[in-house]
């Protein structure tokens, strides 16, 4: 076979090969190229955290507004500090106020953030103040365990 | 007596060092190989034509076999899935096993069966034909000419085929999953794109199929240079090939994923 025709079906091939690799990275693992200047950080301090990790999303109102950077722990006051970078086309009020709600029963958990009334926006690196931690299912079946048995020893004090 | 006690004995023997030996042959070949890629490299066009025989030439395989794996992925993980109501995340489902694990394996085991046995094949043909003497004769060395751009052609194909059937997978799950079962098409991709990470699990994937073409081409070659020069030598060979491909393969894949994931 002459070795024009070689070269084209090869260069074919590379081409389909490169074409597969961006298809997997952009459509299948959603690699949206993100530059610094299109998104901006705030931050929220939580008591706990619960099972929230680095790129989980943000919401507001269901809807996705960013990802959460990342999470440490605070060594003054004990408190985990979540970084979240923010779509520059979404500002927030001051008092805005940030929890972490899981989707669904047993999915995955995410930061939601409820916009307040104050006409002062967030500047970019401002501290959510307002903030509810995570729903630990073990502690919330812990207090009702407790509630219950109190509950039940209150009953047995009144019945002699 | 002793003869007949000691027979079985001395063949196990001999089968280790036979093993032993076969394998510190295929790693000299493996740098007598690397030694002399230079040239082939430089004369990048011998690697060209060889891309195009065991890359270009294995394509129809890839993508139709992609396609039903992807298809079968689709019908499979649904009736699994619905049974726990999660139905949705067929795409997550489909994706990952194709990424991680079903993509390269299956992308080497076909590359192995389709384009390792042609390797072995024609070399061990070249061989039984006395080329390769007639070559050394000329001062042409023939690993360099012959053996090394195949090894590299291979390697370099091997991820593009590797990739290609993940995105044929993909698309016949979707093929069957949005378009002959009916799940939404955004939940399909949505939970696909959640829950892939570029850098765990696609590029993960391509480097281990970057290995896996580097042992298939390694082993096809070697057998072909190594094979016995007549017409029976030279299918037992390109048999050889196929299986130890799919042993090493699997093997590997073992490794590599305890390492990777």
């Amino acid at each position: 076979m002459k070795r024009s025709i070689i070269d084209l079906w090869v260069g074919i091939f590379v081409a389909i090969g490169l074409a597969s690799i961006a298809f997997l990275s952009l459509k299948v693992a959603n690699l949206t190229p993100q530059s610094a200047d299109k998104s901006y950080v705030l931050y929220a301090e939580f008591d706990n955290i619960g099972g929230l990790k680095v790129k989980a999303p943000v919401k507001a109102a269901g809807v996705l507004v960013g990802r959460v950077s990342s999470i440490e722990l605070d060594p003054k006051n004990y408190m985990a500090r979540v970084n979240l970078s923010i779509d520059s086309q979404y500002s927030f009020s001051q008092d805005t106020s940030a929890e972490i709600l899981t989707a669904g029963l047993l999915g995955e958990q995410y930061v939601g953030l409820v916009q307040g009334g104050d006409p002062e926006d967030l500047k970019p690196g401002g501290r959510i103040a307002l903030t509810s931690s995570a729903l630990v299912l073990e502690q919330l079946i812990g207090k009702f365990m407790t509630s219950f048995a109190e509950g039940g020893a209150a009953k047995d004090d009144k019945q002699p | 007596m002793l003869e007949t006690l000691l027979s079985p004995l001395r063949k196990l023997g001999h089968w280790v060092i036979e093993a032993i030996w076969r394998l510190g042959m295929i790693s000299r070949f493996f740098v007598a190989i690397l030694m002399n890629s230079g040239q082939s490299l430089l004369r990048f066009h011998l690697v060209i034509r060889e891309m195009y025989f065991s890359g270009v030439l294995s394509l129809i395989i890839i993508v139709v076999s992609g396609l039903f794996v992807g298809m079968v992925l689709g019908l499979q993980g649904y009736t699994t899935l619905v049974r726990f109501g999660s139905a949705d995340a067929l795409g997550a489902l489909v994706a990952l096993s194709l990424l991680r694990e079903l993509g390269p394996v299956l992308a080497a085991l076909l590359f192995a069966s389709r384009a390792g046995s042609a390797m072995t094949a024609e070399i061990g043909l070249m061989k039984a034909t006395e080329q390769l003497d007639a070559m050394s004769v000329m001062a042409v060395n023939p690993v360099a000419r012959v053996v090394a751009p195949r090894f590299w052609a291979g390697v370099l194909s091997m991820p593009i085929l590797a990739a290609l059937f993940n995105v044929m997978g993909i698309i016949g799950g979707y093929a069957v999953g949005v378009l002959m079962i009916g799940l939404d098409s955004g939940s399909y991709w949505s939970q696909m794109q959640a829950n892939v990470d570029l850098h765990v699990d696609v590029v993960n994937g391509l480097i281990k199929s970057l290995f896996f073409g580097m042992a298939v081409t390694l082993i096809a070659v070697y057998e072909g240079f190594d094979a016995t020069p007549t017409a029976a030598g030279v299918s037992a060979a390109t048999t050889r090939t196929v299986v130890t491909s799919a042993l090493v393969i699997l093997a590997l894949d073992f490794v590599l994923t305890a390492f990777m994931f």
